[in-house]
């Protein structure tokens, strides 16, 4: 799954600290020019004849052998693309028609391939909407964060909750049953009233998938300074656990499947682009600072590679220009790590790592092998946490809402096998 | 004591040899020609002969003050004027060589120096015996005292008497020696000489009179300092006719030469060739060298009756040349000068490297610093959590912390030091404890060594004699914070309109900690303290243990007063709380005395712990963070359920910051 990376912002949010650069009038066909020849470079030397592309800035490539997706499994295939950023609704549908074109010529682009675009409300009138539908773009996530004008203000956002909910309108007009919405709680001073009304707002408006994000006040933004100097409260840790448990009760009584801990959905609405991130499968990333999971095939290669984009876009730009590729670090992931990778994001959903899912990296110790003897794990199950069953190993309803603090007992569990 | 190492080097390279060790070229520029040929004899060149100073030319004297008053800068000013020092803007804390000393404006190691002075055309010896400023070496300074017959008590014209003022002149009081008052940094603006003459005269009874107001660092009246120790300080009274008997008031280790004691001839002389041997350990010795010190080692034939210098005889270990010593020849034992004592830890804390993997690094460390502090005791010791370390002792509170910057600064050590406890004691009572220790009285450094009461008549702990000086304002906070210490008022005393002297004793836990700090924070700086060894008290003593889910965490075991006990327990919860993360079920902290509980905080349990966005992007840190945090998991000290991390113990354990 190639996952293009839009790099550019019109203005950072107080919130973020992705790698986003807040330029007015990027140079977008020096930019289209990167992203294309990057993702034909790296389409090839996975030789993903099979793979889904995403476009965060990566794509998601889709194992033949592993069928993981809704859509038979097709040999060498891009299962889905997610179009990521920074803002990819500020590029224009020309630029997600070229790279589309790209990896279609690279690789084969399944017809039922998911291709999701990320959009803001600031940029996603009707008519550019359509641009992108026209271009390939089959399922839209809008950045909603709050349907609240004085947060959103807090949050940064360039738009008001009006605009956000007209996006979301025109969004599924055009994507019905697509459309994907992102939602923000625990803001500094938001209440557990407040939050209730807000999730009862999105409800309201909301297509079948919902993103719902505890903020994270990440070092070195805007928000986390206004937090830490005082200027704004720090949300106190039982509130944000009310918060969270109160929407997983409301989803899921309303219907939608909470399938990761973020993400809920309805009517199978589920992102194939993310789960395959969840499930381990292979993605590429293609554009400044993306990050990629995938087998250099193409080179004769067999062992998975994790692979960072150059971030800062000027370079990376240059990069492209004359190797084909903005590459900046890669490093072989030997089978413990690819196995403590699959266990930290495979735990996030609700299926779990299931045992064909294990035994596909590590054939030889099975997940009884390493689970089921007394230690960690055992007790973790024991006070109600986790299961290990048929089905695979997963988190019970409580467990997953303390991932975080089972995870280092399961990891050190496994790097004692 | 010994604190510092004695760096040949270093002085060499700061100052030019003052003694014509390489011919004369090197003449001493102080000394006229021809007396300086006198000095040395031609068979041996370059020793000097030290033969031409009898007693009555000779004066040893110490300067006492308190921090800051300008001790060290009169020292500079007196070894220039009498030329054993050139004279340049250099001359800085001359004497005192340590980083810390001159980073914090204390002598921590007393460094002598020899000065000749013609006055009224008679050439004398002065010998400067410095002392270390601070009461944690009281010893030291009173041994250092008791190789003169007088002192210059410098007090500083704007700041007036302080608490070690105090102290510092009751040591040379007692002593019986003679007191020369100066009253130094008369050049400062907000300078009132007379007012300090006043203090003076109403706390030591010195008429007004008699005090010399001087600026050490412009020179100012400081010719006259050294007229007055000519006149006022009386010689040594003894004789170079008796059987040799010199005394140890310090010591340092050289790598090449080993131990370096510093000695005060109290009879006979000494040469290169003789046997002598230690009053202390027994032992017999051949001296290699003997010398003065001007302040660097400069060599002599002999050291006669009254004279102050060094001798160099083979000795391995500092604690050969233990400090109050008697050094006499070999067959001719005389009676050793009174006052020995052997270096008396008062204050311990336990010392765990940051990284065990530091271990031997800083046990090594260590050895070399001890080599030349041989006051400093160590014990291994280990710790559940804080892994293999030892547990020292210390003379002060000063002590620990000047060791633990030398520690840092001199071997670039890292090190966990944990608050500082002080060392009680039992009076058993059960018979079989008795026998077990074979004594009825036992002192207890370790909680874990805390008897029972049922098998205990008495619980001891140490006490100390503090003197504050304060200006007035401040008595009502003071005398608040002292009873607070379980303080009993001694004295109080007008030294002036503005000033009060009080003294108290405390139970020396009280003050180890952070009482000083309390009370220069209560009175913005200016109130002075200092302490001396009071004596054992009865005190009313309990062992407290913290629980972890009902577990106890044996190196949070404290031995406590009574009164104190909820206090600290609360606060010792507090903290764990604070310092402990939150697990995935409820913890219960407590303090319990036996089996009551006296403090309890909770630490819920974990409700919702995951990361919201975890995408392709991020994972590389992620991993990198939930790895570490795994094998973080091997380090974590497990009570009962209830993981701890190691950097929970040394955040409740750890001293708080440096003053």
């Amino acid at each position: 799954a190639p996952c293009p990376q839009w790099p550019y912002c019109r203005k950072r949010c107080s919130y973020c600290s992705f790698n986003t650069y807040a330029v007015r009038a990027p140079d977008e066909a020096a930019v289209r020019a990167c992203l294309v020849r990057e993702a034909r470079t790296l389409l090839r030397l996975s030789q993903v004849h099979r793979c889904v592309c995403g476009v965060r800035s990566e794509w998601a490539l889709l194992r033949p052998s592993v069928p993981t997706c809704s859509f038979p499994p097709v040999p060498y295939s891009v299962t889905s693309v997610f179009f990521g950023g920074g803002t990819p609704s500020l590029a224009s549908p020309g630029t997600v028609a070229a790279v589309l074109e790209a990896v279609a010529g690279a690789a084969h682009l399944a017809a039922a391939a998911e291709v999701t675009l990320e959009a803001n409300p600031s940029s996603a009138s009707t008519s550019r909407l359509a641009g992108f539908r026209a271009a390939g773009v089959n399922r839209l996530s809008v950045g909603v964060q709050s349907l609240d004008d004085a947060e959103l203000r807090m949050l940064g956002r360039e738009h008001t909750a009006a605009e956000a909910r007209q996006a979301v309108e025109a969004a599924r007009g055009l994507f019905p049953g697509r459309t994907s919405i992102d939602l923000l709680f625990g803001l500094p001073g938001q209440s557990r009233d407040a939050w209730a009304q807000r999730l009862e707002a999105a409800l309201g408006l909301c297509d079948d998938h919902i993103s719902l994000y505890q903020l994270t006040l990440e070092r070195g933004t805007a928000l986390a300074a206004q937090v830490r100097g005082g200027a704004l409260p720090a949300p106190p840790q039982d509130l944000l656990a009310d918060m969270y448990e109160t929407a997983r009760n409301v989803l899921v009584a309303t219907g939608f499947r909470h399938y990761e801990v973020s993400n809920f959905a309805r009517k199978g609405a589920l992102s194939t682009h993310n789960l395959s991130y969840w499930r381990a499968d292979e993605y590429i990333g293609v554009g400044p600072g993306a990050h990629g999971r995938f087998v250099l095939r193409g080179e004769g290669g067999s062992s998975r590679e994790a692979r960072v984009q150059t971030l800062e876009p000027v370079t990376w730009m240059r990069e492209v220009q004359s190797q084909g590729h903005g590459t900046r670090r890669r490093a072989v992931l030997n089978p413990l790590q690819q196995l403590e990778e699959l266990l930290t994001l495979g735990l996030r959903t609700d299926e779990g790592i299931t045992h064909e899912r294990w035994g596909h990296f590590s054939p030889q110790l099975s997940l009884q092998d390493v689970f089921g003897e007394p230690g960690e794990a055992r007790a973790l199950q024991q006070s109600g946490w986790l299961v290990l069953d048929s089905g695979g190993l997963r988190c019970t309803w409580a467990g997953l809402a303390v991932l975080d603090s089972l995870l280092p007992d399961l990891l050190w569990q496994l790097q004692r096998v | 004591m010994a604190l510092a190492g004695r760096t040949a080097l270093r002085w060499g390279a700061r100052l030019p040899s003052p003694c014509p060790t390489a011919g004369p070229l090197c003449r001493p520029a102080w000394l006229p020609a021809a007396r300086c040929e006198r000095h040395y004899s031609s068979r041996d060149e370059g020793k000097l002969d030290m033969s031409t100073y009898p007693v009555e030319r000779i004066r040893n004297f110490s300067i006492i003050a308190h921090v800051d008053h300008g001790k060290s800068t009169l020292a500079d000013r007196l070894l220039e004027i009498t030329g054993t020092i050139s004279k340049t803007d250099r001359n800085k804390q001359v004497l005192d060589k340590l980083q810390v000393e001159r980073e914090r404006g204390i002598t921590v190691k007393a460094q002598s120096a020899s000065l000749f002075y013609n006055h009224e055309g008679i050439n004398y010896l002065l010998n400067l015996i410095d002392t270390p400023g601070h009461v944690d070496f009281s010893y030291e300074v009173s041994r250092s005292l008791s190789a003169c017959q007088g002192v210059i008590l410098v007090v500083d014209a704007n700041e007036g008497i302080q608490a070690q003022t105090v102290a510092n002149f009751y040591l040379a009081f007692e002593a019986q020696l003679s007191i020369i008052p100066v009253i130094n940094k008369i050049d400062l603006k907000n300078a009132d000489p007379e007012r300090v003459e006043k203090q003076i005269e109403k706390l030591f009874d010195i008429p007004r009179d008699e005090c010399i107001r001087i600026s050490a660092k412009q020179g100012t009246n400081v010719e006259k300092v050294l007229q007055k120790v000519i006149e006022k300080i009386p010689p040594p009274q003894c004789s170079a006719a008796d059987p040799l008997k010199a005394l140890v008031f310090d010591s340092t280790f050289d790598h090449y030469r080993g131990v370096i004691a510093n000695i005060a001839l109290f009879g006979g002389e000494i040469a290169k060739g003789q046997k002598i041997v230690s009053a202390h350990t027994k032992k017999r010795y051949e001296v290699n060298e003997v010398g003065i010190l001007t302040p660097n080692e400069q060599p002599t034939h002999k050291l006669y009756a009254g004279q102050v210098g060094y001798v160099i005889a083979g000795m391995k270990e500092v604690t050969e040349a233990q400090i109050g010593d008697t050094l006499f020849l070999h067959k001719q034992p005389v009676e050793p000068l009174p006052g020995f004592k052997s270096a008396k830890p008062m204050v311990f804390a336990g010392m765990y490297p940051i990284d065990q993997t530091e271990y031997n690094n800083l046990k090594s460390a260590l050895e070399r610093l001890t080599l030349n502090d041989s006051s400093v005791t160590v014990h291994r010791d280990s710790s559940l959590a804080l892994g293999a370390g030892w547990r020292l002792g210390f003379l002060g509170l000063l002590h620990m912390e000047v060791f633990n910057q030398r520690l840092e600064q001199e071997y670039n050590m890292s090190v966990i030091l944990t608050a500082p406890t002080v060392p009680y004691k039992a009076v058993l009572s059960s018979a079989k404890l008795i026998k077990e220790y074979g004594k009825d009285q036992i002192t207890i450094i370790n909680p874990a060594q805390f008897p029972d009461k049922l098998s205990v008549s008495e619980y001891l702990e140490p006490t100390v004699l503090g003197t504050i000086v304060t200006p007035h304002e401040y008595i009502g906070k003071i005398i608040t914070l002292c009873q607070d210490r379980r303080a009993v008022q001694k004295e109080m005393l007008y030294i002036d309109e503005n000033r009060v002297m009080l003294k108290y004793l405390f139970p020396l836990n009280e003050i180890v900690v952070d009482f000083y700090d309390a009370l220069k924070s209560l009175s913005s700086g200016y109130a002075s303290f200092d302490y001396e060894d009071a004596g054992y008290q009865s005190a009313d003593l309990i062992k407290m243990d913290i629980l972890v889910n009902g577990n106890p965490v044996e190196e949070l075991a404290t031995i406590i007063h009574k009164e104190k006990a909820y206090a600290a327990g609360k606060l010792l919860c507090e903290r764990l709380k604070e310092t402990i993360p939150r697990q995935l079920f409820e913890i219960a902290i407590q303090a319990a005395i036996g089996k009551k509980i006296i403090a309890r905080e909770t630490l819920k349990a974990y409700r919702k712990n995951v990361v919201a966005k975890c995408y392709g992007g991020d994972i590389t840190r992620r991993m990198k963070l939930l790895k570490r945090q795994a094998e973080g998991k091997r380090l974590m000290r497990k009570i009962g359920n209830v993981e701890v991390p190691r950097d929970a113990f040394i955040r409740v354990l750890k001293r708080e910051t440096d003053k």
